[in-house]
């Protein structure tokens, strides 16, 4: 399998604090990726970096072999990278679809101009743009359809916000999607909703996923790789069972002595 | 690690998949079938009206005002309406679409009149012909936007607002200084601006053979320049450029990670902007026939904020509206007695829209009418000076019956000062009180707004109109936060 998403050495530092040191992390065509970790290991720092929002000390960050450091935010999301954010960042004041819509102009090309004057190019550009709104907005189901396109993001329930944040990274056309705590705040229903719904990227959207999540039976329900950072190092890599047992990340999340009394 | 946690019940027959099962949504359809009736079927009507027709409706109305007067006077504020929502329409997109708190817009429609002034006047000798001088002027304008736009890669909100507000203060100065400019080039100073004195002696447009010359033909012309801005806007409004702009006024980062050049994106809107601007003012110039220092000064650029505040930032028929009806009241408010029809329906508006039910509402304007009558009766009698002098504009009904019922003393002045204060002293005591005692509070506070207006404020109309103009402002922001038109907005992040 080819290496999709590839950091070589990456670190980063603010000040005195080193968020990141010295991490090897990569991600294969069509895999699922979970990062898990204790508050503060650095996580959401390593989807901040993989997206341009920070810069690296040192290191290196591939996307199919092109690295991609020191590029502006919005370039590597048309190379491909999208995604969600911890705390849910839609663009509130549109509705549903406007949300997904927007996310489609690094792949569209017509100008305020044309859109001015309708010409039939902006006109078959804005058709295919509102189809593919609707399409990605299908993908969950009857969730997000029908009356609630023209609502406004801020009408929505916060798992329905979650969903339109996948949906509108989905619509960005990323080869990698990076999740940031997709389950979290949402009911145990909602929670298998999203495991399926993740599995189901893979499999219908064909998308490769690199995911945050804290729920460990949404880790074990979609996981290829599971990768745990503590204090920015990777501590274990593996599958589940594997790094789920490992000494060193149970310290992590429970501390030396419970480890030892263990 | 154990199954997830779920109730059996929770999940499908036969463990299938839930995934985006719905019945909220499902059932939308049936609920929407429960507005029914009379409202019900007009409401559907409405929704289903294509939006051009409004438009359409609104711009025939237009086209025939300048045959329902005479007066040159009145065509000429429709036509300053009409430039003001344009301008208007541009700081729209600017403030309602992106969300760039741009202070320095103004200095966009004064850059536009003077290069318009420039191009086609005596000037300098130059007589361009009008769509030549007007494509010039927008590039121009719009280069300008760009280059005043650059600031709002690195600075945000309150901060670009400083920034910006520094470059129309900046353009004021120039333009009253640069007559006598030594460029290094030269020894004698170069007159550029003409100074405090402005350009005069601006051509008139000439379209198609036909040079404008009334003030009906300025009218029409600003007729056509809006609607044509009002539908390009529109259309740009739902296009991907506009949903960019949005999505950067939401959330910056956010637009970003979607792919969006948050700083072109940003930059687009100033030139926008600055181009809609230069385009009015090169009408604006051509209809005074003459650019001046003083017409671009910060007032203005207060009231078309104010046009786009009440008429709800990022509504294209709101801010036309809003830019409409201001432009309108502050004409209405230069002469006494259309000044007073204003006051009164202003604050007889204000009262019933705001006390509920409609027993309070009666009961608090009998108050106020029986209050005033015992009033004027009770002063007539120990105090005669008290009710001696004749109304402003006393002739006709409402003269007749400002003197049986307001106070109105002989030499008014310190008096009235002192109610002024007392009033606004009252105002803000009212925002206090229960909702009880506030109602009860509000029949002699009426009063006194009618007393204060008679006696102090209805001498000086030209003056106190921005001031009735702030207060109608304030109690509307009050009511209705989002302007006229405007959607409600959240500001959650």
């Amino acid at each position: 399998m080819a290496r999709l998403l590839e950091l070589k050495g990456v670190s980063l530092s603010f000040g005195g604090l080193r968020v990141l040191s010295d991490l090897d992390l990569h991600v294969d065509e069509g895999e699922i990726v979970s990062v898990i970790g204790p508050n503060g290991a650095g996580k959401t720092t390593l989807f901040n970096i993989v997206t341009g929002i920070y810069e690296p000390d040192s290191g290196e960050i591939l996307l199919d072999g092109e690295s991609i450091v020191g590029l502006e935010p919005h370039t590597i999301a048309v190379r491909g990278v999208a995604r969600t954010f911890q705390t849910i960042r839609l663009f509130l004041n549109m509705t549903v679809k406007e949300n997904v819509m927007a996310a489609t102009y690094g792949r569209t090309r017509t100008g305020p101009l044309r859109s001015m004057l309708r010409t039939p190019g902006a006109r078959r550009e804005e058709r295919e743009v509102a189809a593919l709104a609707e399409e990605k907005l299908s993908f969950f189901g009857e969730r997000l359809m029908g009356y609630r396109w023209e609502q406004p993001a801020y009408s929505l329930s916060y798992a329905n916000r979650r969903r339109l944040e996948i949906a509108r990274a989905t619509a960005a056309s990323p080869r990698v999607l990076l999740l940031d705590e997709p389950a979290a705040g949402m009911n145990p229903k909602e929670t298998q909703e999203i495991t399926e719904l993740i599995a189901k990227l893979r499999s219908e959207g064909g998308y490769t996923i690199l995911v945050i999540e804290h729920d460990m039976h949404v880790v074990e329900g979609i996981s290829d790789r599971v990768v745990a950072l503590d204090h920015g190092e990777k501590i274990a890599e593996g599958s589940f069972e594997a790094v789920a047992t490992d000494p060193r990340v149970v310290e992590a999340y429970l501390g030396t002595k419970a480890a030892a009394t263990k | 690690m154990s199954e997830p946690q779920i109730p059996r019940d929770e999940q499908g027959p036969d463990g299938q998949s839930r995934i985006g099962k719905d019945e909220w949504v499902a059932t939308h359809g049936e609920r929407r079938e429960a507005r029914s009736g009379v409202a019900g079927a007009l409401l559907d009507r409405w929704e289903r009206l294509p939006v051009w027709l409004p438009l359409l409706v609104a711009v025939s109305f237009a086209a025939v005002f300048p045959f329902l007067t005479d007066s040159d006077y009145v065509v000429r504020v429709g036509f300053n309406a009409l430039v003001f929502a344009l301008l208007a329409l541009g700081l729209n997109i600017v403030v309602g679409w992106a969300g760039l708190l741009d202070l320095g817009y103004i200095a966009f429609f004064g850059f536009g009149a003077y290069a318009y002034a420039m191009l086609a006047s005596n000037k300098f000798d130059v007589h361009l012909p009008t769509p030549a001088a007007l494509v010039i002027v927008i590039a121009a304008s719009a280069l300008l936007g760009l280059l005043l736009g650059l600031p709002s890669r690195r600075v945000s909100g309150d901060y670009l607002a400083i920034v910006t507000l520094f470059f129309a203060q900046i353009f004021v100065t120039f333009t009253t200084n640069a007559n006598r400019i030594t460029p290094p080039w030269r020894d004698e100073t170069v007159d550029l601006t003409g100074g405090p004195n402005g350009i005069s002696g601006v051509d008139a447009f000439s379209l198609f053979g036909v040079d404008a010359i009334q003030v009906s033909s300025y009218f029409y012309i600003a007729l056509v320049l809006l609607t044509l801005g009002m539908v390009a806007l529109h259309l740009l409004s739902g296009s991907r450029t506009g949903r960019a702009w949005k999505a950067v006024r939401e959330d910056p980062l956010a637009a970003a990670a979607m792919t969006i050049p948050v700083n072109r994106v940003k930059l687009l809107a100033f030139a926008f902007g600055a181009a809609t601007a230069g385009l009015a003012g090169s009408v604006f110039a051509a209809q005074q026939i003459g650019v001046f220092p003083q017409n671009f000064e910060l007032p203005l650029l207060i009231t078309i904020y104010a046009m786009v505040i009440l008429g709800g930032a990022g509504s294209i028929p709101g801010v036309v509206i809003g830019a409409l009806a201001i432009t309108i009241a502050l004409e209405v408010l230069r002469g006494p007695a259309d000044a007073r029809l204003l006051f009164y329906g202003a604050i007889f508006a204000g009262v019933v829209l705001a006390i509920r039910p409609w027993q309070r509402l009666a009961a608090l304007v009998a108050g106020t009418v029986v209050l005033g009558f015992a009033v004027h009766l009770v002063v007539g009698a120990v105090w005669p000076r008290g009710t001696e002098r004749i109304a402003v504009e006393g002739d006709g009904l409402m003269g007749t019956l400002v003197e049986a019922w307001v106070l109105l003393p002989t030499a008014p002045g310190t008096i009235g000062n002192v109610a002024f204060v007392l009033l606004v002293a009252s105002v803000l005591g009212l925002t206090l009180l229960g909702e009880r005692w506030r109602l009860v509070a509000l029949a002699p506070t009426l009063y006194l707004a009618a007393f204060v207006w008679e006696n102090r404020l209805i001498f000086q109309p030209s003056v106190t109109r921005l001031l009735i103009l702030g207060a109608l402002l304030v109690v509307l922001m009050n009511a209705r936060p989002q302007g006229l038109l405007g959607t409600t907005r959240v500001e959650i992040t």
